[in-house]
């Protein structure tokens, strides 16, 4: 959806041509209360919080000093946050590549002539509606690490006991887990946006290339995937922003842990201010954050939609 | 599309896919109704004899019912307020071709990519300064201001696409601006105020992070954030645990299968932008 920044230069010049047909134009306070209260709650607290990021605020009272760029000498000098920017790139990576792979096989699955496509539909988009702190409470116990609970009872169940394994509490491989409750819950999420590309490709371009005796695979290549760009654009970009930003299913299934496992930088910025009481190293973290969405999401727009203006 | 061999082969193997999809479902909902023997020792069968008495409890000891009060009047007022401010700001910002009008556009449009996490101290020593800690006003507060600038972007990309002509007729006719906006565009813009109301309800009915911050012991918390203290306090009842996430989870269940259709293509069209 950032994509628009990019196109909004566009847009502007053409509203400008468009501004003589569009007669009366409305009052300049109708857009007062929505710049309000955007200010209060998102403008406002984000320059703060990026100015406290250089001093050593504690969070309690007004009492804070100038440090200059102490917090970010810290900050990679931190093993712990260095841990968590770690972390946080490696459930990027494998939050956008595999939801999204998921989610394209599940929407083609369902864009074919099979008698169940709708029910599969809701199947599949159901989890998205839930909220995250619940399923990850209801994984947490799927990923329980007795022998006979959960998918550890259901691997014994079909004879791969062997397989059993302590999926949050094993230091390398509970980073893993956590990723693949996100995706199950969103892979639904990139399913749909990829349905709304689908019914955008005309079915004359599949039949007439099947005139031509294009297979499967190649109609997918030529026709189906570069008109998906735009979907892979949003899925892309929306992934990318949800996996740099994760919380709320760490904090519910390992908090974290074990040791700093899952720590990420959203969970490490919210022990630092809430657990530590250092609220002006937490902010720092959080600015790094929020350098690291903006750059990361506008590498990908520039590459994103050049991708589909070439297609 | 004929139904050929292939099909039906692929059709099994997507119900195959969807058989383990629902997996945890499964796991979830049969632990629901069976009692601690039941759990110990068939973890994975189906209840025999099925135990309703876990829900009736988790339903009191989750504190269910007004956290459901409480989860419906903040997103209700919150998606309310957001429809209002956004088709306005988005109809100035939409109509108008000036310096002011295309930086405000730009400003909102920072807002989305902008992780709340930045703002978060800053914001939650307002809140409390403010008095509103542990009040509706004030996560009505927030959820307005963190979801306007994806709301405030949907309706100024459909507003565009939408002639011009409707309005001016109106305000010939002399109906004020407000009147003209009330009895003539925002009826037009009936499909994206859903795509709207969809979006926004799903993400601050699921929100857990700030009610917790701002609700946390304070009685009014939605129902993320009672089900989180709930799990935690019973951990080791997992009968009860699960009988506590079905409940919480079948109100917005219940509501996406009725709403299923527009679900589904509001979040497709609103995000194809």
């Amino acid at each position: 959806m950032t994509a628009t920044v990019a196109a909004a230069r566009q847009d502007a010049a053409r509203r400008t041509r468009r501004r003589r047909h569009s007669g009366i134009v409305p009052p300049w306070w109708f857009a007062v209360p929505a710049v309000l209260v955007y200010a209060v709650v998102v403008l406002y607290p984000s320059i703060a919080g990026a100015g406290s990021a250089f001093t050593n605020w504690s969070g309690i009272g007004a009492a804070r000093s100038f440090v200059g760029v102490d917090n970010f000498k810290q900050l990679v000098q931190d093993n712990q946050a260095l841990g968590a920017l770690r972390n946080t790139l490696l459930l990027t990576v494998a939050i956008v590549v595999v939801q999204n792979g998921l989610g394209l096989l599940l929407a083609l699955g369902v864009h074919t002539g099979i008698k169940s496509k709708m029910l599969l539909r809701l199947v599949f988009f159901a989890p998205v509606v839930v909220s995250p702190v619940m399923v990850s409470f209801l994984w947490k116990y799927v990923y329980n690490p007795a022998p006979d609970a959960g998918l550890n009872a259901a691997l014994g169940a079909v004879g791969l006991g062997g397989l059993r394994q302590d999926w949050l509490g094993n230091p390398s491989l509970a980073l893993w887990s956590v990723a693949f409750t996100v995706i199950w819950q969103c892979a639904g999420y990139s399913m749909v946006i990829f349905l709304a590309g689908l019914e955008g490709v005309p079915a004359e371009l599949h039949e007439s290339a099947m005139v031509d005796g294009a297979g499967t695979i190649a109609r997918f290549r030529h026709i189906t995937w570069p008109l998906l760009a735009p979907a892979v654009t949003i899925n892309v970009m929306l992934s990318t922003v949800g996996g740099l930003t994760l919380f709320t299913q760490i904090i519910a299934m390992t908090n974290g842990g074990p040791g700093y496992a899952t720590d990420t930088l959203s969970t490490v910025l919210y022990k630092q201010a809430f657990v530590y009481g250092k609220f002006g190293y937490s902010t720092a973290v959080a600015l790094v954050l929020a350098i690291f969405v903006a750059a990361v999401s506008f590498v990908q727009i520039g590459y994103l939609r050049s991708r589909e203006t070439n297609a | 599309m004929k139904y050929r061999p292939r099909t039906f082969a692929l059709e099994l193997a997507m119900i195959a896919v969807a058989v383990g999809f629902l997996f945890p479902v499964y796991v979830l909902v049969t632990l629901a109704f069976k009692d601690p023997a039941q759990i110990a020792n068939k973890p994975l069968s189906v209840p025999a004899p099925p135990s309703l008495g876990n829900f009736g409890e988790a339903w009191r000891s989750a504190g269910l019912g007004s956290a459901l009060l409480n989860s419906t009047v903040i997103t209700v007022i919150s998606v309310l307020l957001l429809i209002a401010l956004g088709a306005l700001a988005a109809y100035f910002l939409a109509r108008t071709a000036t310096r002011l009008s295309y930086s405000l556009y730009i400003l909102f449009l920072v807002g989305i990519i902008l992780p709340f996490q930045l703002g978060m101290i800053p914001l939650y020593q307002f809140v409390d300064n403010a008095g509103l800690l542990g009040t509706y006003q004030g996560m009505i507060l927030f959820y307005t201001g963190i979801q306007l600038p994806f709301t405030v972007f949907l309706y100024t990309g459909f507003i565009r696409s939408l002639p011009a002509d409707y309005t001016n007729a109106a305000l010939i006719d002399g109906a004020t601006h407000l009147q003209a906006f009330a009895h003539v565009i925002f009826p037009l813009l009936r499909p994206i105020t859903g795509t709207v109301l969809i979006l926004n309800a799903v993400q601050i009915w699921n929100d857990f992070f700030t009610p917790l911050l701002y609700l946390g012991g304070s009685g009014h918390e939605t129902v993320p954030v009672r089900v989180f203290g709930f799990v935690n306090q019973y951990t080791s009842n997992y009968g009860l645990v699960a009988a506590g996430l079905v409940l919480a989870a079948l109100p917005i269940l219940a509501l996406f299968l009725v709403l299923q259709r527009y679900v589904i293509k509001g979040f497709a069209s609103g995000l194809k932008g």
